[in-house]
């Protein structure tokens, strides 16, 4: 970030930096999702199930997968798709 | 299906992935690259994770393990949807470092240190060389699992392991060595890898599908089914669940093959963007079906099959032949691909940190001359074969199975100890390369001792006391169980003290230490890669100027012609300049090291630059000797400055000496000619007259009259000689004086009266005033009374008015008495004001007055002497004379001009 930027931002501007503070915080609530089944007790016959884990676990893992589709591309018209780089 | 057939059938394969590779080979270089720049390719390319491991080994391990095979792909998955914490800066260095593998990047974060190269490179070849060995492995079990009458002589010794490496290698030398620059990326390559990540994502979902719908009956017949298995009953243990989900996603980071694709053969940046969720899906889909398979196989393949096969046996004892083939195929191409990948990150890790710089240590004069490309090309295919080879080796040194089942986490835990130094490197300013070194030394030392070594079995390297006592018999060193934590799971003990101790090692040592110029410079590059476009290549090249020739001329040799004229005309065309040959700028030398760097890494491409700066590497000893030649050389100038400055002044005086010197000496000539004149005109008459004398025939009165004439010449001539006696007596000032106290109005008088006799016909007014000088003063009288008598006669003899009048006014201020004497003449002209206290000062014309000019002269020097003055003091309407005296005069040592 440019260090004379004003205090407050245009409303464009001030939207995709919060989608990049978005795309911070995926990760971290990602984790701590996972982090879960981990502490559920161990599955006893009649009780809580290892499918239920099991589903629990793909449907966070699709949700994660949508919700990052979905910041990428709301991301991606910011960064120009002329790379820095050396050809 | 017959071993023949089998192996017939998978040469087509590779047959057809060396057509699409080089199909895609030929097609990059006609139409450039833009049309393979496409996220999905970027995406499948990085399907290269999934290995041969996931594709066998993960039903076997959730037939074992139950969920916790998801952390493999958990972590990853981490890693992407979070790519903007890391993954971006990752790739934006490594694409502005033209970083070549995860060895060059962090050897280039840490000062372009070889020696953190090596280290890098040492780890990741001896954790990835087991992994090597497992693909080779699988693709050996799947082909005895698949063919009917695999040959006793191949299956026995692990033949087809050898065909396959070699076939491999054949491969990735033919693909993976074509070019040298990295940033000309591997397209025949990735474009296999892509197909293939294809064949084993469909091989593997067909699979599933088969398995759900086919023998489960639908997704919610398999959920009871799975609820119903042995594996249900395995608890999800959060240590291993936390430890693992974090250890794959440091893993997906540092794998040599991942960073290869995934920052190496990046085509763009914003790709990534794409990734970012398509690679997590991808490996939804792969994971997906895995414990469906593991419950179904132990279901009904029992206990006895091997559930590493199970993707492989399941359809082949349900008697679908054609879906065996296809997950034979998708198995072998993770495999392959895997291996070709690692093989290529691996040996550019090898031949650019460890076989090139030795290869220059041991004939530094290649680098002035020959083709280096081949040198590095050759280096790169002997790791490749040699990479293979060692896989190879280790596969058939630990005979399989066992130690080779669990090899893949352990691996995992092994790459994970650059980690620390990576992420520090690119976040962490203050991160050092002792620092880096230490930590990781430190944490692939504690790797080795808890996991790599025990997980050969008791008595295999550690003897069974050594586990179970600690090493030297020191129970707080057994290898499983560090500092009294006896009774963790195995591997989360070791995942957690390495990369504690790691850690831990690394910020303290850099701390404690202080990073080199380069280091900092890189540091900086690297922190703040979004923040600007820092040069990022590094320490600026500033002492000397290499010829642009010798440049083009190494270029040459490393990048080839065409290229390096390419390079160098677009960068003369960048300075405005046409031809091949720009001005050898910072800005240039720094892109081309960076272009260097991408062919033979950074730490190569800066000892290569070095030299033809004359000095090698810019170490900080070398910059505080330039500061302390710089403040020498500041200091001795100023010496210089200081003594020309001394030197100026001294002949600026010696100068104006010269110039007193030459005065006085034609003050001397002046006045010994003038003294030679005033002396020879009364000698001249002297001796006319006494010649008249000798004629005899001369009357009394005659004689009388030229005798009285002859005395009167010889007073003249002996009072000149007095007064220039009395002159030089003063001028030398060692004339005596007689100081006492007199009555000024005494002193006038008599020198009113001794005045009286020149021109005694002249009948003066004199004009005083007794009650002035009523005062006493202590001087010499005698010579104040001489002043006096000389300023009046001069009064007398010079005034021209008709009735002359003399006024002697005197006045008593401040400890000093002044005397004017002032008469009503026509004065001194202006022009002669300045000169009349010279010496033979006599006004022209009035030289009948007899005097010899001395008698001014004499006043200045005796009243000088007397701590005195005199002056003439103009507007007066007539000739005005102040003389200035001490009212007590105090005889001083050297009396000088006092005004």
């Amino acid at each position: 970030m440019s260090e004379r930027a004003p205090l407050f931002l245009a409303r464009a501007s001030y939207r995709s930096r919060r989608i990049s503070d978005a795309a911070r915080l995926l990760p971290v609530l990602a984790l701590f999702l996972l982090m879960l089944p981990a502490l559920w007790p161990a599955p006893v016959p009649g009780g809580a199930q290892v499918s239920g884990t099991l589903v629990y676990l793909f449907a966070l893992w699709a949700l994660l997968i949508v919700m990052a589709a979905v910041i990428a591309r709301l991301l991606a018209p910011r960064d120009p798709p002329a790379s820095g780089g050396r050809p | 299906m017959p071993f023949n057939l089998l192996v017939l059938f998978c040469l087509t394969y590779v047959s057809g992935l060396f057509l699409v590779a080089y199909l895609a080979d030929r097609a990059a270089r006609k139409r450039g690259e833009d049309f393979l720049r496409s996220p999905l390719l970027y995406t499948l390319s990085l399907s290269i994770y999934c290995t041969a491991w996931t594709f066998y080994g993960a039903v076997g391990y959730a037939a074992r393990s139950g969920l916790e095979y998801l952390t493999i792909y958990l972590g990853p998955t981490l890693v992407f949807i979070g790519w903007w914490w890391v993954l971006r800066k990752l790739v934006r260095i490594g694409r502005q470092q033209g970083a070549t593998s995860i060895a060059d990047l962090i050897s280039s974060r840490y000062g372009k240190s070889n020696g953190l190269g090596v280290l890098v490179t040492l780890i990741m070849v001896i954790t990835t060389t087991p992994y090597i060995a497992l693909q080779l492995q699988s693709v050996t079990l799947s082909f005895t699992a698949f063919a009917s009458d695999t040959p006793q002589t191949l299956a026995g010794s692990g033949g087809t392991a050898v065909w396959v490496a070699a076939g491999l290698a054949l491969f990735t030398i033919l693909f993976g060595t074509r070019n040298l620059d990295a940033h000309e990326r591997h397209h025949g390559i990735v474009m296999a890898i892509a197909v293939e990540a294809v064949v084993k994502l469909i091989a593997l979902l067909a699979v599933g599908i088969f398995v759900v719908w086919g023998l489960a009956g639908g997704a919610l017949a398999m959920l009871a089914q799975i609820d119903a298995s042995p594996v249900s009953q395995i608890p999800l243990r959060p240590e291993r669940w936390t430890s693992l989900i974090a250890v794959s996603a440091f893993a997906v980071l540092s794998l040599p093959r991942m960073f290869q694709v995934m920052v190496v053969e990046t085509p763009q940046e914003d790709h990534l963007a794409r990734a970012s969720w398509a690679f997590p899906a991808y490996l939804f889909a792969m994971s997906l079906f895995i414990l469906p398979i593991a419950v179904v196989g132990l279901d009904r393949l029992g206990p006895g099959a091997n559930p590493d096969l199970y993707v492989l046996t399941l359809p082949l004892s349900e008697g679908y032949g054609w879906l065996a083939m296809l997950a034979f195929l998708g198995g072998f191409s993770s495999a392959t691909s895997m291996v070709i990948v690692e093989s290529i990150a691996l040996s550019t890790m090898v031949s650019n940190h460890i076989v090139v710089p030795f290869w220059l240590k041991l004939r530094p004069r290649t680098i002035g001359a020959g083709d280096l490309r081949l040198v590095v090309l050759t280096a790169r295919r002997l790791s490749i074969a040699s990479i293979l080879a060692l896989g190879l080796a280790y596969f058939r040194l630990s005979g399989g199975s066992a130690a080779l089942a669990s090899i893949g986490l352990i691996a995992f835990a092994g790459v994970a100890q650059v980690i620390p130094a990576l992420i520090g490197g690119i976040s962490w300013r203050g991160a050092t390369r002792a620092g880096a070194a230490i930590g990781m030394g430190l944490g692939f030392a504690v790797w080795s001792f808890t996991l790599l070594l025990p997980s050969f079995g008791p008595d295999a390297v550690f003897s069974a006391a050594t586990l179970n006592e600690g090493a030297f018999g020191l129970t707080w060193l057994r290898p499983q169980g560090l500092f009294g934590t006896y009774g963790m799971d195995p591997l989360v003990h070791s995942i957690l003290w390495s990369l504690a101790l790691n850690t831990g090692a690394f910020t303290l040592v850099s701390i404690a230490t202080f990073p080199g110029p380069v280091e900092r410079m890189q540091g900086a590059a690297f922190v703040g890669a979004f923040d600007s476009e820092l040069p990022g290549g590094g320490l600026g090249w500033s002492r000397g100027q290499p010829e642009p020739e010798a440049l083009l001329e190494m270029a040459q040799r490393i990048l080839g012609e065409e290229t390096a004229l390419a390079f160098f005309e677009a960068e003369a065309k960048l300075q405005g300049k046409s031809g091949f040959l720009p001005d050898p700028t910072q800005a240039m030398v720094s892109a081309l090291e960076r272009r260097l760097a991408g062919a033979v890494g950074a730490a190569t491409a800066h000892a290569m630059i070095s030299p033809l700066f004359g000095h090698a590497t810019v170490t900080v000893e070398d910059l505080m000797a330039v500061a302390n030649e710089t403040a020498q050389i500041m200091e001795y100038s100023a010496r210089l400055e200081a003594q020309q400055d001394q030197l100026g002044r001294t002949a600026r005086q010696l100068g104006e000496a010269n110039a007193l010197l030459t005065q006085l000496s034609e003050q001397k000539d002046a006045f010994l000619s003038q003294i030679s004149h005033e002396l020879r005109t009364p000698m001249t008459s002297i001796r006319a007259f006494s010649e008249i004398l000798t004629d005899p025939g001369l009357g009394p009165e005659t004689v009388t009259k030229y005798g009285s004439i002859i005395h009167e010449e010889a007073i003249r001539l002996t009072r000149l000689l007095d007064d220039l006696l009395d002159l030089s007596v003063l001028e030398h000032g060692s004339v005596q004086f007689n100081i006492e106290a007199a009555e000024l109005a005494g002193l006038v008088d008599t020198a009113l009266a001794a005045a009286s006799h020149i021109r005694p016909e002249r009948a003066f007014e004199v004009e005083r005033d007794r009650l002035a000088e009523a005062l006493f003063i202590t001087t010499d009288k005698d010579r104040l009374v001489q002043v006096l008598i000389n300023l009046i006669s001069n009064a007398r003899k010079y005034c021209d008015a008709p009735a002359p009048r003399l006024r002697i006014a005197v006045r008593a201020r401040a400890g000093r008495v002044t005397i004017d004497v002032i008469d009503n003449g026509s004065g001194v002209p202006r022009a002669h004001q300045p000169i009349i206290f010279e010496k033979f000062a006599r006004l022209a014309n009035v030289g009948k007055a007899g005097g010899a000019g001395l008698g001014l002269a004499i006043c200045k020097e005796i009243l000088a002497n007397l701590g005195g003055s005199i002056a003439y003091l103009p507007g007066r309407k007539g000739a005005a004379f102040r003389v200035t005296l001490p009212l007590r005069f105090v005889q001083s040592p050297a009396p000088s001009t006092l005004s």
